[in-house]
């Protein structure tokens, strides 16, 4: 059984296995640092469908897909998924993965849905629930700006601490058997607000949240920064980031060591005009699946905490004026000899 | 954490990088005086061609809008306007290009509900308060006895 530490964190007893990962990514994500790491880079950004918002689905079933593939699994031997992604009613999700019926959970934690559903998957699995579960979780530049911002060939300018929506999906399986990394522990976020009213600046918003679970987990199972190869921000862009280093260290806790974020392993920042960095369900997601996945397969990493952060606004709140309130969930990876 | 919101918002403003201002004001200013001075071609071009002000008035207007709709087409107005911003923004050329762009994008949701209402979902509050604007302009010019 799970065991409680602390006021918030769950140590996992079990080896929650995380068997195998996939990702597909966009055109701009494809030409990004990681290029090497995606299973699948799409230079179209519809994918040859008749909407953005259906091409974000599609994206969400070829992660689906290529992760069956490389676990070598039919569908049905999944018990359940764990998907979501930032449109309304989470329809990339439910559009998308519709053809394999597999029983679906829909979850919505905004860009940090991604640890979200890993934690949810190792708390069913650890419940004894199922055999096997995937996390699949989506986000497309297109979509995000429809739904969120202004039209695609409107001559805006952004602000310099806007984020770039990242059009990818990430997948990973996670099984109660197998070899692989382990999710050894969990912190789930809680909802923070510290004022923060600019949706233009979510790495801002989205930082005190991070710092609230980062701070929560090392109280509650007194380890320490030292203890890890990475300590992986979802997507706090460049300011959160600097933000989050910030408070951390107000509270004692020095992570600048070990501290990077997916929004700015993504992109070649500045060279690929993302601003501040990447943002969205996909950037985590795609990122932990492709890169920080194999780097902990094949042994360069062995610890590593992955804290994927949301920013809980609506089209509506930001309309009238509320603040915009964060959540950071945080899962910790166990690769090698010691989660052996 | 023991931190108040006014600390916080301090070191937001620490950590969050402010808009160049000097380099956007350079842009908009060459960017928005080229479109100037293309329509003061223009609108000389209209008179050479034997128009009155009013005729050669609204068709640099028409010209200038057209180009603008063409290059939102063809997906260039918005990499003008990344160097311009209000340069391509403030002139007729911005207002084009906020009726058209959504124009395309909501094409995917039909052509009542999409095109038909989404075009003047940037636009619509210009109009609004533009002929707000005249009406109070009006009434003041009204009470000033300049009618």
């Amino acid at each position: 059984m799970a065991v409680r530490k602390g006021n918030h964190t769950i140590l996992f007893e079990r080896p929650i296995t995380l068997a195998a990962a996939a990702a597909a990514v966009g055109k701009k994500e494809g030409e990004g640092p990681l290029h090497d790491y995606f299973d699948r880079i799409h230079t179209d950004t519809t994918l040859h469908e008749k909407s953005f918002e259906r091409a974000e689905a599609a994206l969400q079933k070829e992660a689906f897909t290529v992760l069956m593939t490389k676990a070598g699994i039919a569908p049905s031997d999944v018990s359940f998924l764990f998907a979501g992604d930032l449109l309304n009613q989470c329809i990339s999700s439910t559009f998308g993965l519709q053809d394999f019926s597999v029983p679906l959970f829909g979850i919505y934690g905004a860009c940090s849905t991604f640890s979200e559903g890993l934690l949810l998957a190792a708390m069913a699995l650890e419940g004894g629930c199922g055999e096997r579960a995937v996390v699949v979780t989506s986000s497309h530049f297109c979509t995000a700006e429809r739904q969120f911002r202004f039209p695609l060939e409107y001559g805006g300018l952004r602000t310099p601490t806007s984020q770039w929506t990242a059009t990818a999906a990430g997948a990973v399986l996670l099984g109660q058997s197998g070899t692989g990394p382990r999710l050894t522990a969990a912190t789930p976020g809680i909802v923070t607000d510290y004022g923060v009213k600019d949706a233009n600046n979510m790495g801002a918003a989205m930082a005190p949240a991070a710092a609230v679970t980062i701070g929560n987990f090392f109280r509650d199972t007194g380890r320490c920064p030292e203890d890890y190869d990475l300590i992986a921000t979802g997507d706090l862009g460049l300011v959160g980031s600097e933000l989050l280093i910030t408070l951390l260290k107000k509270d004692a806790i020095d992570i600048s060591r070990q501290h990077n974020d997916c929004g700015l392993m993504l992109y070649d920042v500045k060279g690929q005009g993302t601003t501040c960095g990447g943002s969205g369900c996909g950037c985590s997601a795609s990122v932990f699946s492709a890169y920080l996945y194999d780097q902990l397969k094949k042994g360069r990493m062995h610890k590593l905490l992955l804290v994927s952060t949301g920013a809980l606004l609506s089209p509506t709140s930001t309309m009238q004026g509320e603040n915009i309130p964060c959540i950071a969930h945080l899962v910790e990876i166990t690769a090698g000899k010691e989660g052996a | 954490m023991n931190l108040t919101q006014n600390d916080y918002e301090k070191l937001v403003k620490q950590a969050s990088p402010n808009s160049k201002i000097l380099k956007n004001c350079l842009g908009a200013f060459l960017v928005g005086g080229a479109i100037c001075t293309l329509g003061q071609g223009l609108i000389t071009w209209y008179y050479s061609l034997g128009m009155d002000k009013t005729a050669a008035g609204a068709l640099t207007s028409i010209t200038l809008i057209a180009l603008a709709i063409l290059l939102t087409a063809f997906h260039v107005f918005d990499k003008i306007a990344k160097f311009a911003g209000a340069g391509t923004l403030v002139p007729i050329t911005g207002f084009a290009n906020s009726m058209a762009s959504p124009a395309m994008e909501f094409k995917a949701e039909g052509f009542i509900l999409g095109v038909g209402a989404k075009m003047f979902s940037i636009a619509g509050p210009v109009i609004v308060y533009g002929t707000v604007a005249s009406m109070i302009y009006g009434v003041i010019l009204l009470l000033l006895g300049g009618m």
